[in-house]
Formats: C-alpha cells, structure tokens, sequence
C-alpha cells in the first residue's frame, strides 16, 4: 500500500471553492488567515515576551552602566548612567578589554576545534553505521547515550576521568593536571565536548546517507569507482545538505558553549573562560551594562555565523527548498516498494 | 477506516524505511570472495566494537565509580571490588537536597514540555495545513529563534525578574526555556505534520467535518506519535537545561537536578565527594537513557527530522 501525495485541489469545501484566476493549492480563504493568525499568536506572543523583549531588553542596558560611587557630598551614591557606546568601547581596551578579547579567542578556538574533530568523528561513525548490519539498533542506542547524559553530568563525569589521580592520567601514565588552567583544560574541554556531539553529527550524517538511492553506487561500481572514490564522488556530495544543517546547529550551539566549561574546570578561570561564562560572571557582579554588552556581542556573533551558512553557503535550515524533493522521494519510496513487493 | 489503521498507515513510511535498507544490503552488497568478506566483516566488527568502547566507556566508568566506597574511590579496577550502595543513600540523606531537587527538575522540564506542545501543536498545524501569507518568513523566525544563546535571555530576564520578585520561582525557569522549547516543538511538528496526508482531513471536510474538527478528530490523533517524539525531545533538552536554571535560582529547595549536583561539594575543599557526584549523575542520566533505549527510533527520526528527510 502506498501513500501517494497527489496534488490534489486543497480547500475545495463545498459551497466555498478556492479564488478563481490562481493556482490551485495556492488558494486562500479570508478565513484561513484569521484562523492562522489565531493559531499562531501565542507562540509569537510568548516568543515576543523570551526572545525580543530580552534582546531589546540587553541592547539598552547594555548602554548604562552601574555607578556607585561618592558624589559631590561625600555620599555613596548608586544608580545608572547612560554612557552610549561606553561598553563596547570598553570590549577592546584595558583590563575588561583583554579579559573579553581572550573569552572572544576561546569560543571561536572551542568552536572550531569542536566543530571540526565533532564533523571528522561524526562523518567516520555514521559511514561505519552504514556499515554495520547487525547489531544495528544497538549501536543506535548506544550512539544516543552520550547525547542524552546532561552536559552538567557529563562536565562532572569528565571532571572525575581527568582528576590528577584520576583513570586518564593512569591510562597514559601522565601526571597532568588536567582541570587546573593552561592548554591540558583546554584539550579537556574539547575531549569532553566532542565525545558528547560527534554521535548527534554521526545520526544526522547517516540519515543523510541512508536516502542516497543504491542505483548510484551500482552504477559507480560498474564504472570501476573504488571504495575512496565513491565516498568522495557520491557520498560527500549528496551528504552535503545534512552535514551543513548539522555543522551550522553544533556551531551554534558550541558558540553558546557554557555548562561544559563551568563544571568541568570551573567559572572564572581565564583558558577555559567563553563568551556565555563571561557574560554570567559580569551578571553576577550586578555590572549589568557590560553583561548586556557582552551578551549583545555574542548574538550578535552567532546571528553573523547563522547568516553566513544560511546565505553563502545556501544551508536549507527549514526545508522549505527541500519541500519538493520530499515529494519526488516519496514517489520513489512507493515505486521501489512496489518492486519490492513485486520481486517478493 | 479506522483510526488506528489510518495511524498505522501514516506511520507505514517509517516501517518501509527499514525495510528499505534491508533491500539495499542484500542488492548493493556485490559478491566478494570468501576471504574478501571475512576480512570485511573484521574490520566492520573491530569498528564496532570502537564505536560501542567510545560512546559507553565513560558512561560505564560513571555508573562503575558510583558503587565503590568512599575509601577505594581512586581504584582503577573495571569492577567496584567491594560493592557498595554508601553513595546512593549519602546522595538522599537529606544535606543536599537532592531528591527536591530531582522534583524540581520533573516539574520545570513537565511543565515546559506541556506548554511548548500545546502551542507547538497549534503553531505546527497553522503552518502546515493553512495558506497565509508571510508563512515561510514566520517559519524561519521561529527557527533561528532557536539559535538565540541562552545567556542572551538570561542577563536581561534575571533583571526583569528580580523586579517582579520572581527569583527563586519556577516560572523564573519555565518562561526562559520556553525560548528553546517553542521552536523545537514547533519545527518537529512542522516537520511530522507535513508528512502526513491531507487527503484524510479533506474527505473528514467533505463529510461535513469543520476544520477544528478535522484537525482533533483525523489530524490529532495520526500525529500522535510525532507529538510523543517532540515531547520527548522537549523534556530532555529541559531536563538537561542548566544556565538558565543557574542564574534564576540560589535557593537550593527550588534548585534543579543538574545545578544541584554541579554544586556539590565535600566537607573539604580539596576533596571534592566524586562519589557521591557521581551516583547523583547516575541517577539524573539514568532516566534519560532508559527513555533514549525505549524510544531510540522515535527520538532518532525527530532528531533527523529537519535534516535528513
């Protein structure tokens, strides 16, 4: 049995047939978008309330900035000035300046690094997947497991692996001290994040692959392609779209990295010290105005990454490009099932 | 037609996909020679075995240094030698609040899960059946809302509510998350409701059904199980939530699970109570991982909805 998307004439109720003059399927009813308006104000509404007032919200705080101080009396004074563009100038000179020029260089060192080891693992674990006939679904679970250990948990979990006595430094027979400052707390982190996100790129990956039609490869097998051929000739291409969905979520994601850090080497300390921790740390120190600021950079750094794979690099995030071909596959699907069956 | 053959039907296309990766293993697999195979089949093996020793070898020496005592808690046997319970009963026994704390979860991941479904339904529903205008350009706003960092709507919020008096609260957690749940509830439904037929709900309409009425009785119930995916999905991305949960709460009868156990700290400074973290953790992983082992292929389509579908 197969289900079949035909393009039937949608919104043909009767007594109430589509506008004439336009394309049916494109047709709309003054009351459908009364009720989709309807449907949608509340998840605007609430977004507007989460998302828009806190961006507004940061922008203007992130002009203010917190004096106490003691005035002409000799009182101690507290409240807020306006200093326009004061912290944002501030990114970039003096004590702040470099505390926020090295949080800056550690989430785009963390990012990169991640993103480029998570995409290198994940592509290896989902070719091996692909793989894998037996025992399938097993790994499968197994895959998810380190997804689904909360990034707190998994700071801890790690925190404890690299402990200077701890069962990394007696597996390579080292004494480093793994959760102190420098460049071993670096590698910590970027161990830990990696186990956690390389199984999500691999899942994606091999769901990428697993829509690429066998014909192809048959028909590259007959031309004489080779195991390294195919793979960059076929599956690196076709995988494409679904690795840049994946890479563009774990850059994003990895560019808000905050939890990992803080749990396993702690707040404050300056190798390990992103972009998020900073902002949080200042929050916490009631100094609003640069919190905001800091805040404000950040979105302002991941809206900049998101635009750059959704323009240049053509990243179809909401499927919308990919509506169509959904459809051609589904017709595939059917007819090859239909073989299937056929053959059966 | 009844209900349960039409959802049977609907989710059909999930069935065949496996089935289709069978055909494909017994078609594309050409015919290598004996000694050829065997050699391939190590190497797929040896690869496995990598992959399961990857991802389960932390979680495993979690799970192994959890059940040893206090005092061989720096042994590096794969077996807890004298098996012990003494940091599961340290982690409830009351100082730490933790057994709130697991409430407290429960309840902020339950109820950002319910609100973000119920709107997520509505949402998903207008934008995959209704025709309006600006639909795509809504669509892409619910989407990279779901890139905003966290620590973007944290700074403001936690001002804000300290003003109303809200911290301390649950709702000072269940509105922020509210800004990651809402788009992924959305998008997932999106995504599942699109795949399902319209012809359904149209032939529900010829037969003098309302839109309202086509939409709970034929398109409510056949995307029952994407709604069950996206809750899952929900309440773990909640579940596992930790910035916001972080700055809004410093009480630590409110606290949530994953913040309770990050601070958790021995009677020394120096001495930091692994032990007791690491059951903690055990117990806070535990219930997702039997989720992820029930509901693995559901939770894998939701995830590779957006992807690879």
């Amino acid at each position: 049995m197969t289900v079949t998307t035909a393009p039937a004439p949608r919104n043909q109720t009767p007594g109430k047939p589509g506008t004439p003059g336009k394309k049916p399927g494109k047709s709309r009813t003054p009351g459908e978008g009364r009720m989709a308006a309807m449907l949608l104000s509340p998840t605007l509404l609430v977004l507007a309330l989460v998302i828009v007032y806190p961006l507004i919200s940061a922008i203007h705080q992130s002009l203010f900035r917190a004096e106490s101080g003691l005035d002409a009396d000799g009182f101690v004074t507290e409240g807020e000035a306006f200093v326009g563009l004061a912290n944002y100038a501030d990114l970039f000179v003096g004590e702040s300046g470099r505390r926020f020029l090295n949080a800056f260089g550690n989430t785009t060192f963390f990012t990169v690094s991640t993103v480029l080891l998570e995409t290198v693992l994940g592509l290896c674990l989902a070719l091996a997947m692909n793989r894998a006939f037996r025992g399938r679904s097993f790994l499968r679970a197994s895959i998810l497991v380190p997804w689904a250990v909360p990034t707190a948990v998994s700071g801890l979990l790690w925190r404890w692996i690299f402990q200077s006595d701890g069962i990394a430094n007696t597996m390579l027979g080292s004494e480093i001290l793994w959760t102190a400052e420098g460049t071993a707390s670096k590698l910590a982190v970027i161990i830990a994040e990696v186990w956690k996100t390389a199984p999500f790129i691999g899942l994606l990956v091999l769901a990428g692959m697993q829509i690429i039609p066998e014909e192809v490869y048959e028909a590259a097998k007959i031309d004489g392609a080779g195991w390294w051929r195919q793979l960059g000739s076929i599956t690196l291409p076709l995988v494409k779209p679904t690795l840049l969905v994946a890479v563009l979520f774990r850059m994003l994601d990895a560019l808000r990295m905050f939890d990992l850090p803080f749990v396993l080497i702690g707040p404050g300390k300056e190798s390990v010290e992103t972009l998020s921790m900073l902002a949080w740390d200042e929050s916490n120190q009631l100094r609003y105005g640069s919190a905001s600021a800091f805040a404000v950079v950040l979105f302002l750094y991941v809206a900049v990454v998101a635009i750059v794979f959704v323009k240049v690099l053509g990243t179809d995030v909401t499927g919308a490009n990919r509506l169509r071909p959904v459809k051609n596959r589904q017709k595939r699907k059917a007819t090859r099932s239909q073989k299937a069956e056929a053959t059966r | 037609m009844t209900i349960s053959e039409l959802r049977s039907l609907a989710t059909d296309s999930g069935t065949r996909g496996g089935k289709r990766t069978a055909d494909r293993q017994n078609a594309g697999a050409p015919l290598p020679t004996k000694k050829k195979r065997t050699w391939r089949s190590y190497s797929v093996y040896a690869g496995l075995v990598l992959i399961f020793a990857y991802c389960l070898a932390p979680f495993y020496w979690m799970i192994v240094s959890s059940l040893r005592r206090t005092a061989d808690i720096f042994d590096n046997t794969l077996l807890p030698a004298p098996f012990s319970l003494e940091n599961y009963v340290k982690v409830f026994d009351g100082s730490t609040m933790f057994g709130q704390a697991l409430l407290n979860s429960l309840i902020v991941a339950g109820t950002t899960t319910v609100f973000a479904l119920v709107l997520g339904v509505f949402a998903a529903y207008a934008i995959s059946r209704l025709n309006f205008r600006f639909k795509s350009v809504i669509l892409g706003v619910i989407i990279a809302t779901s890139m905003f960092p966290g620590i973007s709507v944290v700074v403001p919020l936690l001002r804000f509510f300290t003003d109303l008096g809200w911290i301390n609260t649950y709702q000072a957690m269940i509105i922020p998350n509210l800004s990651f749940a809402i788009p992924l509830a959305v998008w997932n439904l999106t995504t599942f409701m699109k795949q399902l037929p319209f012809d359904l709900e149209e032939a529900a309409m010829i037969d003098g059904c309302t839109k309202w009425q086509a939409f709970r009785k034929v398109l409510l119930p056949l995307a029952a199980p994407g709604v069950f995916t996206t809750a899952i999905l929900t309440f773990i991305h909640s579940w596992n939530e930790f910035i916001i949960a972080l700055s809004m709460i410093n009480d630590p009868k409110i606290q949530t699970a994953t913040v309770a156990i990050s601070k958790f700290t021995g009677a020394t400074e120096f001495q930091a109570p692994f032990g007791e973290q690491m059951a903690a953790g055990v117990i806070v992983t535990v219930p997702l991982v039997i989720m992820v082992l029930i509901f693995q292929r559901r939770i894998v389509e939701g995830l590779t909805a957006g992807a690879g579908k």
